[in-house]
């Protein structure tokens, strides 16, 4: 089998006419993954102008209202441009600018990523391009609005469901196109090798700061880290320093829409099977067929048929837990962190909040748990409020 | 020798593509008969894909219209049995790795062989992921038919030695889709191919115009043809066939 195995998982399954550009960015990769004067300049950038490192805090109150398990937020929210999705961007658009390209192109759901990449552009002078899916852009009219103020264009996407996946095959489609000058800035842990890898490795500074953060405070390993599952970045940076840690469970919390028990859902290890989509090998939920199926979540960042090869691998090898969290379940935990804690969470990370709600309580006082708050709420007030009935309007 | 490597030795091949069940399979079934009649060598059949990422808009909307109208690939396999009492040139079949996966890459090639497809082509399998695929293929009599692109440059001996069936030289950077210009130096590229493989090389993507059509042609053993097709079947619908019928006619008499 090819490089950039999980398992079974991951791959290269993609177009001839890349092959080159993931072999030129693989070897680029290599090359500067342990190049100190590379991490010495993106070290710079995650605290100079990032803000890293992020707060690990302890949620005194949300502990106390749930009555179980000390409970810590990893506040990626508290990062510029309000997510954890900056890591990557800024570990990419680095890379991408010592290889010499000048243009970044990028897939966005909720978002987040789209603007972290139009930072970064911003910052690094380069021209940038952003691909949404139309059904996005209207969810997200204010995110689309920062993409256009940082400089960037951003293409509505209106194939398929008009939403992340179509958003992912449109960036794909458009970098077949035009290689040469352009470096495609994929936001997850998803895609063909070795974006999986690479995408893990500037999210894992998440769980290295956690895991110095909980000695310092508490001077033992948390007993569960938890975080909210789309392609995976986030929970994948949240896992990866202590997956040789068997005492620590990993808890990833994909969104379930309105059940898994519907056809409205996106809980892809819930509901999905193997198959072979966007570039790799992965659970995804699919027909018999093997047709793609059309996922829904409330948030626009989870709203993906599939799940990266390194998260399908840790299930199969039942190394981590997924599990489905509904949109009711998102909207309610969202609406609590506001209340207990003056902390809005994205309603993606609200579905990891949302499955702490269930199991904090179930568990002792002596256990800790951390929470990954993948980013800030301001985004989905106006969707939150119209899913409960009010008109508000950004 | 392979059916599919015979269809090239009388000439330069045309090589027409439609999708399946675009708009529904009796209107496949009637068009690629008249691909038949009027000189066609090989036919590409597409399985449709909810996401086809090589494509351009053109075969997008194809892909779109074949899936609502309930075309799956286990009726795809009847139609293909049904044609195969009088078609007689070779029939490939153009789909991606996760249609082929998910019916079981072993029954998948299993049924072609059974049902009388010649060959496949996948996009989304590069040379790395190809025996994940091949074997079975190989097994059945199946050509696993590979791809050049414009950027496999130092790729090309490897993909080159190993081919199957044709080689399929994508003409240009980005997805299938008529250009007005082909950029790409097609005569560089054949050269490097038949240094390296016996198989013949049929150029494909952005090709509309009989002119473009005699072009490719003269630089390889024949040309492939999708998106203009597509657009023939998007305006006539079910009475596509003999404007199809047409157009082949005229390609194949540009190229001969």
């Amino acid at each position: 089998m090819s490089n950039g195995r999980f398992g079974q998982h991951g791959g290269q399954y993609i177009p001839e006419t890349l092959m080159n550009a993931v072999i030129e960015l693989e070897e680029a990769y290599n090359r500067y993954k342990d190049d100190p004067q590379f991490n010495a300049e993106l070290t710079t950038l995650f605290n100079e102008y990032a803000g890293r490192p992020s707060r690990l805090y302890y949620a005194e109150k949300l502990t106390k209202t749930l009555g179980g398990a000390k409970i810590y937020l990893k506040r990626e929210d508290l990062n510029h441009t309000g997510a954890h999705k900056i890591n990557n961007v800024l570990g990419q658009a680095l890379l991408a600018k010592k290889m010499g390209k000048t243009r970044l192109i990028a897939e966005t759901g909720a978002g987040q990523h789209g603007v972290a990449t139009a930072t970064a552009a911003a910052l690094m002078g380069m021209e940038c391009v952003v691909f949404m899916g139309e059904e996005d852009t209207k969810r997200q009219a204010l995110n689309v609005y920062r993409m256009k103020l940082l400089g960037s264009e951003v293409i509505p996407v209106t194939t398929g469901t008009a939403t992340l996946k179509d958003a992912v095959s449109e960036a794909m489609r458009e970098w077949t196109s035009r290689i040469a000058d352009t470096h495609y800035c994929l936001g997850s842990v998803m895609g063909p090798h070795p974006f999986p890898t690479i995408v893990r490795d500037f999210q894992a500074v998440i769980s290295k700061e956690i895991k110095q953060q909980i000695l310092e405070k508490e001077g033992r390993l948390p007993d569960a880290v938890m975080a909210c599952v789309g392609g995976g970045s986030n929970a994948i940076g949240t896992f990866y320093h202590f997956i040789e840690d068997k005492g620590v469970r990993l808890i990833g919390c994909e969104a379930a829409g309105r059940g898994i028990d519907t056809f409205e859902t996106a809980a892809t290890i819930a509901t999905g099977k193997l198959g072979i989509f966007h570039g790799m090998k992965s659970y995804f939920c699919q027909d018999e067929y093997g047709q793609i199926a059309p996922v829904y979540s409330i948030s626009a960042g989870l709203d993906y048929p599939g799940i990266g090869p390194e998260h399908a691998y840790l299930h199969d090898t039942g190394r981590a837990e997924y599990v489905p969290v509904t949109d009711e379940e998102a909207v309610n935990a969202f609406e609590f962190l506001a209340k207990t804690e003056g902390i809005i969470p994205a309603i993606e990370s609200a579905h990891a909040v949302a499955h702490a709600m269930k199991i904090a309580p179930e568990m002792g006082k002596d256990k800790i748990i951390v929470i990954t708050i993948s980013g800030r709420g301001d985004k989905d007030c106006a969707a939150i409020a119209r899913y409960r009935g009010e008109n508000i309007y950004e | 020798m392979s059916n599919i490597r015979e269809a090239f030795v009388k000439g330069k091949a045309f090589i027409p593509f439609v999708t399946c069940g675009d708009p529904d399979l009796e209107t496949t079934a009637k068009i690629v008969r008249e691909m038949e009649k009027n000189g066609a060598d090989i036919i590409e059949l597409g399985i449709p894909f909810s996401d086809p990422t090589a494509e351009g808009p053109v075969i997008q909307g194809a892909n779109i219209r074949a899936l609502s109208a309930g075309t799956t690939t286990d009726k795809i396999f009847e139609f293909v049995r049904e044609l195969r009492k009088d078609v007689k040139i070779p029939l490939v079949f153009m789909t991606y790795a996760n249609v082929v996966f998910s019916y079981g890459i072993e029954r998948f090639a299993k049924t072609c062989s059974d049902v009388g497809i010649d060959g496949i082509i996948l996009p989304d399998v590069p040379f790395e992921e190809k025996e994940e695929f091949a074997p079975a293929c190989r097994q059945y009599g199946i050509d696993f038919i590979s791809l050049i692109a414009p950027t496999s440059e130092n790729r090309i001996e490897m993909i080159a030695s190993h081919a199957e069936g044709f080689l399929y030289i994508v003409s240009s950077l980005g997805v299938t889709g008529v250009r007005s210009e082909i950029k790409t130096d097609i005569g560089a590229m054949t050269r490097i191919v038949r240094k390296y493989s016996k198989v013949p090389c049929a150029v494909g993507f952005g090709i509309s115009k009989p002119e473009q059509a005699k072009n490719m042609a003269s630089l390889s053993d024949g040309c492939i043809v999708g998106s203009a097709i597509v657009k023939i079947i998007a305006e006539h619908g079910r009475e596509s066939a003999p404007f199809v019928g047409e157009y082949v006619k005229q390609m194949k008499e540009a190229i001969k």
